[in-house]
Protein backbone atom coordinates (compact mmCIF):
# COMPACT_ATOMS: atom_id res chain seq x y z
CA UNK A 1 0.00 0.00 0.00
CA UNK A 2 2.97 2.21 1.36
CA UNK A 3 4.10 1.87 -2.86
CA UNK A 4 1.42 2.05 -4.11
CA UNK A 5 0.23 5.53 -2.55
CA UNK A 6 3.80 6.85 -3.06
CA UNK A 7 3.70 6.12 -6.89
CA UNK A 8 0.51 7.46 -6.82
CA UNK A 9 1.07 11.03 -4.81
CA UNK A 10 4.56 11.11 -6.65
CA UNK A 11 3.00 10.90 -10.42
CA UNK A 12 2.17 14.32 -9.67
CA UNK A 13 5.49 15.96 -8.96
CA UNK A 14 7.58 13.63 -9.76
CA UNK A 15 8.70 12.67 -13.91
CA UNK A 16 10.35 9.98 -12.85
CA UNK A 17 7.28 8.52 -11.95
CA UNK A 18 4.71 9.69 -14.58
CA UNK A 19 6.76 9.01 -17.49
CA UNK A 20 3.73 9.15 -20.44
CA UNK A 21 2.90 12.53 -22.46
CA UNK A 22 0.13 13.51 -23.51
CA UNK A 23 0.25 12.40 -27.51
CA UNK A 24 -0.46 13.95 -30.55
CA UNK A 25 -0.11 16.70 -28.13
CA UNK A 26 3.23 16.73 -27.08
CA UNK A 27 5.73 14.77 -28.71
CA UNK A 28 9.04 13.20 -27.36
CA UNK A 29 12.67 14.04 -29.61
CA UNK A 30 12.96 10.47 -31.75
CA UNK A 31 16.72 9.04 -31.24
CA UNK A 32 19.13 9.75 -34.45
CA UNK A 33 19.76 6.30 -34.87
CA UNK A 34 15.31 5.23 -34.93
CA UNK A 35 13.79 3.71 -38.01
CA UNK A 36 10.81 2.95 -39.63
CA UNK A 37 10.65 2.09 -43.18
CA UNK A 38 13.41 2.31 -46.14
CA UNK A 39 13.23 5.45 -48.48
CA UNK A 40 15.20 6.37 -51.59
CA UNK A 41 17.46 9.34 -51.37
CA UNK A 42 17.68 11.54 -54.38
CA UNK A 43 20.32 14.42 -54.36
CA UNK A 44 19.08 18.16 -55.95
CA UNK A 45 15.61 19.06 -56.82
CA UNK A 46 14.36 16.76 -59.13
CA UNK A 47 12.95 13.49 -57.49
CA UNK A 48 12.85 11.61 -60.93
CA UNK A 49 16.72 12.96 -61.72
CA UNK A 50 18.47 12.67 -58.88
CA UNK A 51 17.91 9.45 -57.60
CA UNK A 52 20.89 8.03 -56.26
CA UNK A 53 19.35 4.33 -56.88
CA UNK A 54 20.69 2.67 -60.12
CA UNK A 55 18.67 -0.03 -59.90
CA UNK A 56 21.58 -2.43 -59.17
CA UNK A 57 19.06 -4.52 -57.27
CA UNK A 58 21.29 -6.06 -54.16
CA UNK A 59 18.46 -4.87 -52.12
CA UNK A 60 15.96 -6.92 -54.01
CA UNK A 61 18.50 -9.86 -53.40
CA UNK A 62 19.13 -8.89 -50.12
CA UNK A 63 15.54 -8.08 -48.39
CA UNK A 64 14.71 -11.17 -46.28
CA UNK A 65 11.01 -10.97 -46.83
CA UNK A 66 11.33 -9.63 -50.16
CA UNK A 67 9.38 -6.68 -50.11
CA UNK A 68 11.62 -4.82 -52.67
CA UNK A 69 10.42 -5.11 -56.10
CA UNK A 70 12.84 -3.53 -58.76
CA UNK A 71 12.77 -2.80 -62.83
CA UNK A 72 15.80 -0.80 -64.31
CA UNK A 73 15.31 1.52 -67.07
CA UNK A 74 16.04 0.53 -70.43
CA UNK A 75 16.98 3.15 -73.10
CA UNK A 76 15.97 2.92 -76.67
CA UNK A 77 18.38 0.46 -78.07
CA UNK A 78 16.85 -1.92 -75.07
CA UNK A 79 20.31 -2.15 -72.88
CA UNK A 80 20.02 -1.24 -69.08
CA UNK A 81 20.04 1.69 -67.90
CA UNK A 82 21.07 2.98 -63.80
CA UNK A 83 18.17 4.12 -63.10
CA UNK A 84 14.91 2.52 -61.64
CA UNK A 85 11.78 2.19 -63.77
CA UNK A 86 10.13 0.69 -61.20
CA UNK A 87 10.91 1.08 -57.59
CA UNK A 88 8.26 -0.40 -55.47
CA UNK A 89 8.47 -1.48 -51.67
CA UNK A 90 5.83 -3.17 -49.66
CA UNK A 91 5.61 -2.01 -46.35
CA UNK A 92 2.84 -4.39 -45.23
CA UNK A 93 5.43 -6.90 -46.01
CA UNK A 94 8.79 -4.90 -45.00
CA UNK A 95 9.97 -5.51 -41.42
CA UNK A 96 11.87 -2.39 -41.10
CA UNK A 97 15.25 -4.66 -40.66
CA UNK A 98 17.44 -1.82 -42.30
CA UNK A 99 19.51 -4.62 -44.28
CA UNK A 100 18.89 -3.26 -47.36
CA UNK A 101 20.79 0.00 -45.88
CA UNK A 102 23.55 -2.05 -44.84
CA UNK A 103 24.30 -3.81 -48.32
CA UNK A 104 23.63 -0.74 -50.22
CA UNK A 105 27.21 0.30 -51.91
CA UNK A 106 25.88 3.77 -53.22
CA UNK A 107 23.84 5.11 -49.85
CA UNK A 108 21.16 5.52 -51.89
CA UNK A 109 18.20 3.56 -49.63
CA UNK A 110 18.00 4.59 -45.90
CA UNK A 111 15.72 4.40 -42.93
CA UNK A 112 12.99 7.18 -42.62
CA UNK A 113 12.23 8.07 -39.26
CA UNK A 114 8.17 8.97 -39.93
CA UNK A 115 5.76 6.62 -38.37
CA UNK A 116 2.36 7.85 -38.69
CA UNK A 117 1.25 5.99 -41.11
CA UNK A 118 -2.48 5.46 -41.18
CA UNK A 119 -4.57 5.29 -43.71
CA UNK A 120 -8.06 3.99 -45.32
CA UNK A 121 -6.94 1.66 -47.96
CA UNK A 122 -5.07 -1.96 -46.69
CA UNK A 123 -3.89 -3.14 -49.82
CA UNK A 124 -2.43 -0.03 -52.81
CA UNK A 125 -1.69 2.50 -50.66
CA UNK A 126 0.96 0.19 -48.63
CA UNK A 127 2.44 -0.54 -51.80
CA UNK A 128 4.63 2.71 -52.08
CA UNK A 129 6.36 3.40 -55.77
CA UNK A 130 9.27 5.31 -56.48
CA UNK A 131 7.91 8.43 -56.02
CA UNK A 132 6.39 7.88 -52.96
CA UNK A 133 9.54 6.76 -51.58
CA UNK A 134 11.57 9.24 -52.75
CA UNK A 135 12.78 12.49 -50.41
CA UNK A 136 15.71 14.80 -50.67
CA UNK A 137 19.15 14.70 -49.22
CA UNK A 138 18.19 17.49 -47.00
CA UNK A 139 15.23 15.28 -45.46
CA UNK A 140 17.42 12.70 -44.42
CA UNK A 141 20.01 15.12 -43.00
CA UNK A 142 17.03 16.34 -40.76
CA UNK A 143 16.51 13.19 -39.55
CA UNK A 144 20.26 11.53 -39.46
CA UNK A 145 22.55 14.37 -39.51
CA UNK A 146 26.01 12.52 -38.41
CA UNK A 147 24.93 9.32 -41.09
CA UNK A 148 23.61 11.72 -43.43
CA UNK A 149 27.32 13.40 -43.66
CA UNK A 150 29.38 9.92 -43.67
CA UNK A 151 26.93 9.18 -47.31
CA UNK A 152 27.70 12.58 -48.64
CA UNK A 153 31.04 11.92 -48.22
CA UNK A 154 31.01 7.99 -50.06
CA UNK A 155 28.87 9.61 -52.57
CA UNK A 156 31.13 11.87 -53.73
CA UNK A 157 33.82 9.32 -53.65
CA UNK A 158 31.57 7.29 -56.26
CA UNK A 159 30.63 10.54 -58.28
CA UNK A 160 33.94 12.12 -59.11
CA UNK A 161 35.12 9.08 -61.16
CA UNK A 162 31.64 8.94 -62.87
CA UNK A 163 32.04 11.94 -64.46
CA UNK A 164 34.88 10.79 -66.57
CA UNK A 165 33.47 7.43 -67.45
CA UNK A 166 31.11 5.02 -66.33
CA UNK A 167 33.66 3.02 -65.23
CA UNK A 168 33.67 3.21 -61.73
CA UNK A 169 30.17 2.77 -60.13
CA UNK A 170 30.39 -0.34 -62.64
CA UNK A 171 33.14 -1.34 -60.68
CA UNK A 172 31.39 -0.78 -57.14
CA UNK A 173 28.67 -3.17 -58.40
CA UNK A 174 30.78 -5.55 -59.74
CA UNK A 175 32.74 -5.71 -56.09
CA UNK A 176 29.06 -5.32 -54.50
CA UNK A 177 27.54 -8.75 -56.35
CA UNK B 1 -20.61 -31.98 7.58
CA UNK B 2 -24.10 -32.12 5.84
CA UNK B 3 -24.68 -33.76 2.88
CA UNK B 4 -26.18 -31.88 0.38
CA UNK B 5 -28.33 -33.81 -1.85
CA UNK B 6 -29.84 -32.60 -5.07
CA UNK B 7 -32.14 -34.88 -5.86
CA UNK B 8 -34.39 -35.30 -2.78
CA UNK B 9 -36.24 -39.06 -3.16
CA UNK B 10 -33.36 -40.81 -5.13
CA UNK B 11 -31.49 -43.32 -3.42
CA UNK B 12 -28.17 -42.17 -3.54
CA UNK B 13 -25.41 -44.59 -5.09
CA UNK B 14 -21.96 -43.89 -6.68
CA UNK B 15 -21.34 -41.05 -3.90
CA UNK B 16 -18.86 -41.85 -0.83
CA UNK B 17 -16.16 -40.19 0.92
CA UNK B 18 -13.45 -38.52 -1.81
CA UNK B 19 -9.95 -37.60 -0.28
CA UNK B 20 -9.06 -34.09 -1.82
CA UNK B 21 -5.22 -33.56 -2.46
CA UNK B 22 -5.17 -31.01 0.26
CA UNK B 23 -6.13 -33.89 2.61
CA UNK B 24 -9.71 -32.60 3.58
CA UNK B 25 -12.74 -34.83 3.28
CA UNK B 26 -15.82 -34.06 1.68
CA UNK B 27 -18.68 -36.09 0.51
CA UNK B 28 -20.15 -36.19 -2.84
CA UNK B 29 -23.88 -37.30 -4.07
CA UNK B 30 -24.10 -38.07 -7.20
CA UNK B 31 -27.49 -38.93 -9.54
CA UNK B 32 -27.38 -42.99 -10.50
CA UNK B 33 -25.18 -44.43 -12.73
CA UNK B 34 -22.99 -41.53 -12.61
CA UNK B 35 -19.77 -42.68 -12.43
CA UNK B 36 -16.34 -40.63 -11.55
CA UNK B 37 -15.57 -40.26 -15.07
CA UNK B 38 -18.33 -38.45 -16.00
CA UNK B 39 -17.83 -36.09 -13.08
CA UNK B 40 -14.50 -34.75 -15.02
CA UNK B 41 -15.43 -30.95 -16.45
CA UNK B 42 -13.09 -30.25 -19.50
CA UNK B 43 -12.00 -26.97 -19.60
CA UNK B 44 -10.02 -25.25 -22.66
CA UNK B 45 -8.17 -22.39 -21.37
CA UNK B 46 -7.34 -20.62 -24.18
CA UNK B 47 -6.15 -19.97 -26.78
CA UNK B 48 -7.50 -16.21 -25.94
CA UNK B 49 -7.57 -16.76 -22.39
CA UNK B 50 -5.24 -13.37 -20.82
CA UNK B 51 -3.18 -15.16 -18.67
CA UNK B 52 -2.06 -17.57 -21.14
CA UNK B 53 0.48 -14.47 -22.64
CA UNK B 54 -0.56 -14.97 -26.06
CA UNK B 55 -2.19 -17.94 -28.55
CA UNK B 56 -1.75 -20.50 -26.33
CA UNK B 57 -4.24 -23.34 -25.28
CA UNK B 58 -4.46 -25.91 -22.32
CA UNK B 59 -6.91 -28.56 -22.21
CA UNK B 60 -7.77 -28.97 -18.93
CA UNK B 61 -9.74 -31.96 -16.97
CA UNK B 62 -10.91 -30.62 -14.10
CA UNK B 63 -12.23 -32.61 -10.89
CA UNK B 64 -14.05 -30.13 -8.75
CA UNK B 65 -11.78 -28.02 -8.43
CA UNK B 66 -8.51 -30.11 -9.02
CA UNK B 67 -6.79 -30.37 -12.12
CA UNK B 68 -5.96 -34.17 -13.10
CA UNK B 69 -4.89 -33.45 -16.61
CA UNK B 70 -3.27 -30.97 -19.04
CA UNK B 71 -2.22 -30.73 -22.15
CA UNK B 72 -0.43 -28.05 -23.74
CA UNK B 73 -1.85 -27.31 -27.26
CA UNK B 74 0.70 -25.04 -29.38
CA UNK B 75 1.22 -24.17 -32.47
CA UNK B 76 -1.12 -21.20 -32.68
CA UNK B 77 1.84 -18.57 -33.88
CA UNK B 78 3.77 -21.22 -36.31
CA UNK B 79 5.58 -19.19 -38.55
CA UNK B 80 7.85 -22.18 -40.04
CA UNK B 81 10.73 -20.41 -38.58
CA UNK B 82 13.29 -23.21 -39.30
CA UNK B 83 12.34 -23.88 -42.32
CA UNK B 84 12.64 -19.76 -43.21
CA UNK B 85 16.08 -20.23 -41.73
CA UNK B 86 17.16 -22.85 -44.43
CA UNK B 87 15.78 -20.17 -47.09
CA UNK B 88 17.38 -17.36 -45.98
CA UNK B 89 20.92 -15.81 -46.05
CA UNK B 90 22.71 -15.94 -43.14
CA UNK B 91 22.56 -12.37 -42.44
CA UNK B 92 18.65 -12.22 -43.42
CA UNK B 93 18.20 -14.63 -40.72
CA UNK B 94 19.40 -12.17 -38.50
CA UNK B 95 16.19 -10.00 -38.02
CA UNK B 96 13.78 -12.91 -37.81
CA UNK B 97 15.87 -14.22 -34.70
CA UNK B 98 14.26 -10.93 -33.01
CA UNK B 99 10.91 -11.98 -33.54
CA UNK B 100 11.35 -15.69 -31.81
CA UNK B 101 11.32 -14.32 -28.62
CA UNK B 102 9.98 -10.85 -28.56
CA UNK B 103 11.23 -9.40 -25.36
CA UNK B 104 14.77 -10.45 -25.47
CA UNK B 105 15.30 -9.42 -29.29
CA UNK B 106 18.95 -8.75 -28.47
CA UNK B 107 19.87 -12.28 -26.59
CA UNK B 108 18.56 -13.68 -29.46
CA UNK B 109 20.84 -12.40 -31.92
CA UNK B 110 23.60 -12.56 -29.79
CA UNK B 111 23.02 -16.82 -29.34
CA UNK B 112 22.82 -16.88 -33.60
CA UNK B 113 25.55 -14.99 -34.25
CA UNK B 114 27.47 -17.20 -31.34
CA UNK B 115 26.07 -19.84 -33.58
CA UNK B 116 27.39 -18.38 -36.95
CA UNK B 117 31.02 -17.26 -35.59
CA UNK B 118 31.42 -20.82 -34.48
CA UNK B 119 31.07 -22.25 -37.86
CA UNK B 120 32.87 -20.03 -39.81
CA UNK B 121 35.57 -19.52 -36.79
CA UNK B 122 35.09 -15.35 -36.42
CA UNK B 123 36.28 -13.45 -33.61
CA UNK B 124 34.70 -11.03 -31.85
CA UNK B 125 36.42 -7.59 -30.86
CA UNK B 126 36.73 -7.35 -26.85
CA UNK B 127 34.25 -3.78 -27.10
CA UNK B 128 31.65 -5.78 -29.04
CA UNK B 129 32.03 -8.25 -26.42
CA UNK B 130 31.48 -5.99 -23.94
CA UNK B 131 28.66 -4.08 -25.41
CA UNK B 132 27.04 -7.75 -26.09
CA UNK B 133 27.23 -8.23 -22.25
CA UNK B 134 26.18 -4.96 -21.55
CA UNK B 135 22.87 -5.37 -23.91
CA UNK B 136 21.90 -8.99 -22.75
CA UNK B 137 22.22 -8.05 -18.96
CA UNK B 138 19.88 -5.22 -20.04
CA UNK B 139 17.83 -7.47 -21.93
CA UNK B 140 17.71 -9.58 -18.78
CA UNK B 141 16.94 -7.30 -16.08
CA UNK B 142 12.96 -5.87 -18.31
CA UNK B 143 12.71 -9.84 -19.19
CA UNK B 144 12.90 -10.54 -15.08
CA UNK B 145 10.97 -7.64 -14.59
CA UNK B 146 8.28 -7.87 -16.64
CA UNK B 147 8.12 -11.23 -15.94
CA UNK B 148 7.32 -10.65 -12.32
CA UNK B 149 4.79 -8.15 -13.26
CA UNK B 150 3.06 -10.63 -15.66
CA UNK B 151 2.92 -13.16 -12.84
CA UNK B 152 1.47 -11.21 -10.14
CA UNK B 153 -0.90 -9.67 -13.12
CA UNK B 154 -2.00 -13.50 -13.80
CA UNK B 155 -2.76 -13.18 -9.64
CA UNK B 156 -5.20 -10.50 -10.10
CA UNK B 157 -3.09 -7.37 -9.15
CA UNK B 158 -5.03 -5.85 -12.22
CA UNK B 159 -1.81 -4.54 -13.49
CA UNK B 160 -0.07 -2.29 -10.59
CA UNK B 161 3.22 -4.31 -10.79
CA UNK B 162 2.76 -4.81 -13.96
CA UNK B 163 2.75 -1.24 -14.77
CA UNK B 164 5.60 -0.60 -12.68
CA UNK B 165 8.10 -3.21 -14.04
CA UNK B 166 6.52 -1.61 -17.64
CA UNK B 167 8.01 2.13 -16.41
CA UNK B 168 11.48 0.11 -16.36
CA UNK B 169 11.13 -1.66 -19.28
CA UNK B 170 10.11 1.37 -21.20
CA UNK B 171 13.39 3.52 -19.75
CA UNK B 172 15.43 0.26 -21.30
CA UNK B 173 13.47 0.59 -24.87
CA UNK B 174 14.55 3.86 -24.98
CA UNK B 175 18.12 3.41 -24.59
CA UNK B 176 17.78 0.06 -27.08
CA UNK B 177 15.91 2.31 -29.73
CA UNK B 178 18.93 4.83 -29.48
CA UNK B 179 21.25 2.21 -29.85
CA UNK B 180 19.95 0.03 -32.58
CA UNK B 181 17.30 1.78 -33.99
CA UNK B 182 14.37 0.00 -33.02
CA UNK B 183 12.52 -0.90 -29.71
CA UNK B 184 11.86 -4.33 -29.43
CA UNK B 185 13.01 -5.62 -32.94
CA UNK B 186 16.77 -4.50 -32.34
CA UNK B 187 18.59 -7.08 -35.26
CA UNK B 188 22.13 -5.65 -33.76
CA UNK B 189 24.60 -8.35 -33.55
CA UNK B 190 26.58 -9.15 -36.48
CA UNK B 191 28.95 -11.83 -37.07
CA UNK B 192 32.01 -10.64 -35.56
CA UNK B 193 30.61 -7.82 -33.93
CA UNK B 194 28.09 -5.65 -33.40
CA UNK B 195 26.59 -3.20 -35.72
CA UNK B 196 27.29 -0.07 -35.36
CA UNK B 197 29.52 1.89 -32.27
CA UNK B 198 27.49 3.00 -29.26
CA UNK B 199 26.31 6.61 -29.99
CA UNK B 200 27.28 9.92 -27.82
CA UNK B 201 26.36 9.53 -24.14
CA UNK B 202 24.44 6.45 -24.14
CA UNK B 203 27.03 5.07 -21.54
CA UNK B 204 25.82 7.82 -18.97
CA UNK B 205 22.34 6.85 -19.87
CA UNK B 206 22.89 3.31 -18.69
CA UNK B 207 24.98 3.90 -15.73
CA UNK B 208 22.04 6.01 -14.61
CA UNK B 209 19.34 3.60 -15.37
CA UNK B 210 21.74 0.96 -13.39
CA UNK B 211 22.27 2.86 -10.25
CA UNK B 212 18.14 3.60 -10.12
CA UNK B 213 17.70 0.28 -10.61
CA UNK B 214 18.40 -1.05 -7.46
CA UNK B 215 16.33 1.46 -6.25
CA UNK B 216 13.02 0.27 -8.02
CA UNK B 217 13.90 -3.35 -7.02
CA UNK B 218 13.78 -2.57 -3.44
CA UNK B 219 9.97 -1.25 -4.18
CA UNK B 220 9.26 -3.63 -5.83
CA UNK B 221 9.93 -6.18 -3.21
CA UNK B 222 8.55 -3.94 -0.47
CA UNK B 223 5.31 -4.14 -2.55
CA UNK B 224 5.63 -7.92 -3.09
CA UNK B 225 8.16 -9.99 -1.60
CA UNK B 226 6.57 -10.33 2.01
CA UNK B 227 3.25 -9.84 0.78
CA UNK B 228 0.92 -12.45 2.26
CA UNK B 229 -1.19 -13.28 -0.47
CA UNK B 230 1.46 -13.78 -3.11
CA UNK B 231 3.17 -15.77 -0.55
CA UNK B 232 -0.23 -17.64 -0.20
CA UNK B 233 -0.53 -17.85 -3.70
CA UNK B 234 2.73 -18.99 -4.31
CA UNK B 235 4.46 -21.07 -1.89
CA UNK B 236 3.95 -24.74 -2.26
CA UNK B 237 2.67 -24.34 -5.83
CA UNK B 238 3.74 -26.28 -8.80
CA UNK B 239 6.91 -27.90 -6.97
CA UNK B 240 9.80 -28.98 -9.68
CA UNK B 241 11.74 -31.75 -8.30
CA UNK B 242 15.28 -31.04 -9.16
CA UNK B 243 15.40 -34.90 -10.82
CA UNK B 244 12.67 -33.70 -13.08
CA UNK B 245 13.78 -31.09 -13.72
CA UNK B 246 17.24 -32.30 -15.19
CA UNK B 247 15.87 -35.10 -16.48
CA UNK B 248 13.28 -32.80 -18.99
CA UNK B 249 15.62 -30.08 -19.79
CA UNK B 250 14.54 -27.77 -18.37
CA UNK B 251 17.13 -24.71 -18.06
CA UNK B 252 17.11 -21.11 -16.60
CA UNK B 253 15.45 -19.59 -13.46
CA UNK B 254 13.31 -22.22 -13.71
CA UNK B 255 15.64 -24.91 -13.01
CA UNK B 256 17.71 -23.12 -10.61
CA UNK B 257 14.60 -22.35 -8.64
CA UNK B 258 14.56 -26.04 -8.24
CA UNK B 259 18.51 -26.09 -6.29
CA UNK B 260 20.62 -27.50 -9.73
CA UNK B 261 23.50 -25.07 -10.16
CA UNK B 262 23.31 -24.76 -13.67
CA UNK B 263 23.83 -21.06 -15.28
CA UNK B 264 25.61 -21.14 -19.13
CA UNK B 265 27.53 -17.39 -18.20
CA UNK B 266 29.29 -19.87 -15.78
CA UNK B 267 29.41 -23.43 -17.11
CA UNK B 268 30.33 -22.13 -20.82
CA UNK B 269 31.69 -18.91 -19.65
CA UNK B 270 30.65 -18.14 -23.68
CA UNK B 271 31.81 -14.26 -24.56
CA UNK B 272 33.87 -12.97 -21.86
CA UNK B 273 31.62 -13.85 -18.64
CA UNK B 274 34.75 -15.10 -17.27
CA UNK B 275 36.14 -11.77 -16.01
CA UNK B 276 32.72 -10.97 -14.35
CA UNK B 277 32.19 -11.18 -10.63
CA UNK B 278 28.59 -12.79 -10.05
CA UNK B 279 27.05 -15.17 -8.11
CA UNK B 280 24.18 -17.44 -9.44
CA UNK B 281 20.93 -17.79 -6.96
CA UNK B 282 19.73 -20.89 -6.05
CA UNK B 283 16.30 -22.14 -4.80
CA UNK B 284 15.52 -24.69 -2.41
CA UNK B 285 11.77 -25.82 -2.89
CA UNK B 286 11.62 -25.03 -6.68
CA UNK B 287 7.88 -24.03 -6.01
CA UNK B 288 6.69 -20.81 -8.05
CA UNK B 289 7.53 -18.05 -5.11
CA UNK B 290 11.08 -19.77 -5.22
CA UNK B 291 11.10 -18.99 -9.04
CA UNK B 292 10.00 -15.49 -7.99
CA UNK B 293 12.71 -14.89 -5.91
CA UNK B 294 15.37 -16.56 -7.79
CA UNK B 295 14.47 -13.97 -10.83
CA UNK B 296 14.96 -11.04 -8.33
CA UNK B 297 17.89 -11.86 -7.06
CA UNK B 298 19.12 -12.65 -10.66
CA UNK B 299 18.36 -8.88 -11.43
CA UNK B 300 20.57 -7.41 -8.46
CA UNK B 301 23.25 -9.61 -9.70
CA UNK B 302 22.91 -8.32 -13.52
CA UNK B 303 22.71 -4.78 -11.94
CA UNK B 304 26.67 -6.03 -10.98
CA UNK B 305 27.84 -7.13 -13.72
CA UNK B 306 26.38 -4.03 -15.51
CA UNK B 307 28.32 -1.91 -13.20
CA UNK B 308 31.55 -4.08 -13.93
CA UNK B 309 30.90 -4.33 -17.80
CA UNK B 310 30.43 0.01 -17.98
CA UNK B 311 33.65 0.02 -16.08
CA UNK B 312 35.78 -1.71 -17.79
CA UNK B 313 34.44 -1.18 -21.30
CA UNK B 314 37.37 -0.96 -23.38
CA UNK B 315 37.87 1.46 -27.11
CA UNK B 316 38.24 -0.28 -30.78
CA UNK B 317 36.61 -1.45 -33.14
CA UNK B 318 32.83 -2.95 -33.05
CA UNK B 319 33.56 -5.46 -35.27
CA UNK B 320 35.87 -7.35 -37.03
CA UNK B 321 36.30 -5.59 -40.23
CA UNK B 322 37.36 -9.05 -42.47
CA UNK B 323 34.28 -10.38 -41.02
CA UNK B 324 31.42 -10.49 -44.65
CA UNK B 325 27.77 -9.88 -43.80
CA UNK B 326 26.43 -9.59 -47.34
CA UNK B 327 27.59 -13.27 -49.27
CA UNK B 328 28.58 -14.70 -46.20
CA UNK B 329 28.92 -18.40 -46.71
CA UNK B 330 30.87 -20.42 -43.94
CA UNK B 331 32.84 -23.36 -44.62
CA UNK B 332 31.01 -27.20 -44.60
CA UNK B 333 30.33 -27.93 -40.97
CA UNK B 334 28.50 -28.12 -38.17
CA UNK B 335 27.97 -25.46 -35.19
CA UNK B 336 25.50 -25.19 -31.85
CA UNK B 337 25.78 -21.81 -30.52
CA UNK B 338 24.25 -21.10 -26.87
CA UNK B 339 24.07 -18.89 -24.39
CA UNK B 340 21.85 -18.29 -21.08
CA UNK B 341 19.06 -16.23 -22.70
CA UNK B 342 16.42 -14.80 -20.08
CA UNK B 343 14.43 -17.56 -19.77
CA UNK B 344 16.69 -20.51 -19.81
CA UNK B 345 19.50 -21.82 -22.68
CA UNK B 346 18.86 -20.55 -26.04
CA UNK B 347 20.74 -22.89 -28.60
CA UNK B 348 21.30 -22.28 -32.64
CA UNK B 349 22.16 -25.43 -34.59
CA UNK B 350 23.29 -24.81 -37.98
CA UNK B 351 24.88 -27.13 -40.57
CA UNK B 352 26.77 -25.39 -43.54
CA UNK B 353 27.18 -27.17 -46.87
CA UNK B 354 29.71 -24.17 -47.76
CA UNK B 355 26.26 -22.01 -49.35
CA UNK B 356 24.93 -19.06 -48.76
CA UNK B 357 22.30 -20.36 -46.72
CA UNK B 358 22.28 -23.29 -43.89
CA UNK B 359 20.96 -26.64 -44.86
CA UNK B 360 19.60 -26.62 -41.47
CA UNK B 361 18.54 -24.66 -38.72
CA UNK B 362 17.62 -25.18 -35.87
CA UNK B 363 16.58 -23.53 -32.49
CA UNK B 364 16.77 -24.45 -29.02
CA UNK B 365 14.10 -22.89 -27.46
CA UNK B 366 13.89 -22.41 -23.55
CA UNK B 367 10.40 -21.64 -23.09
CA UNK B 368 9.29 -24.70 -25.26
CA UNK B 369 11.32 -27.23 -23.42
CA UNK B 370 10.43 -25.55 -19.99
CA UNK B 371 6.85 -25.87 -20.79
CA UNK B 372 6.96 -29.68 -21.29
CA UNK B 373 6.57 -30.46 -17.71
CA UNK B 374 3.38 -27.92 -17.26
CA UNK B 375 1.29 -30.86 -16.81
CA UNK B 376 3.67 -32.39 -13.81
CA UNK B 377 3.43 -28.98 -11.82
CA UNK B 378 -0.37 -29.07 -12.49
CA UNK B 379 -1.70 -32.08 -11.44
CA UNK B 380 -3.74 -31.72 -8.04
CA UNK B 381 -3.49 -28.12 -8.42
CA UNK B 382 -6.30 -25.95 -8.81
CA UNK B 383 -6.96 -24.30 -12.23
CA UNK B 384 -6.04 -20.86 -10.41
CA UNK B 385 -2.84 -22.33 -9.61
CA UNK B 386 -1.90 -23.13 -12.54
CA UNK B 387 -2.45 -19.71 -14.38
CA UNK B 388 0.13 -18.83 -11.35
CA UNK B 389 2.35 -21.94 -12.30
CA UNK B 390 1.95 -21.25 -16.24
CA UNK B 391 3.14 -17.48 -15.29
CA UNK B 392 6.52 -18.42 -13.63
CA UNK B 393 7.20 -20.87 -16.28
CA UNK B 394 8.10 -17.78 -18.74
CA UNK B 395 6.61 -18.59 -21.74
CA UNK B 396 6.78 -15.92 -24.40
CA UNK B 397 4.94 -18.03 -27.56
CA UNK B 398 7.11 -15.96 -30.07
CA UNK B 399 9.42 -19.04 -29.27
CA UNK B 400 7.18 -21.88 -28.44
CA UNK B 401 5.65 -21.91 -31.29
CA UNK B 402 8.55 -20.53 -33.64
Amino acid sequence: MVVTARNFVGSYYDPDRLPTIEYPEKRQKLPENSRSFPMLIFDGEDPEAGLRCVACKICEKECPPQCIYIVAERDSRGRAVRHPKIFDLDISVCMACQICVEVCPFDSIKMDTAFEMAGRDRFGAMLLHKSELAKSDAYFHSIHPSEAVGSDARVEHIKKPAGRSQAAPAEATRKAA
Amino acid sequence: MSKVTPFPGQAESGGGADQAPGGMQYEVSRRPGVTDEDEVLEVAVGPHHPSTHGVFRMDVKLDGERIVSLKPVLGYLHRNHEKLGEQTSYLGMMPYTDRLDYFCSLTNNWAYAIAVEKLAGLQVPERAEYIRIITGELTRLFNHACLVGFLLHDMGTMGTPLMYAFREREKVLDLFESLTGARMMCNYQRFGGCRNDLPDGWLDEVSKLVAEFPRWLDEMEQLLTGNEILIARTEGVGVLSPELAVSAGVTGPSLRASGVNYDLRKVDRYGIYDRFQFRVPLGEKGDVFDRYMVRVLEMRESVGILQQAIRDLPGGPVIDPRARQRNFMPPVGEAYGRIEAPKGELGFYLISDGSRRPSRFRVRAPSFVNLTILEDLCLGHTLADAVAILGAVDIVLGEVDR
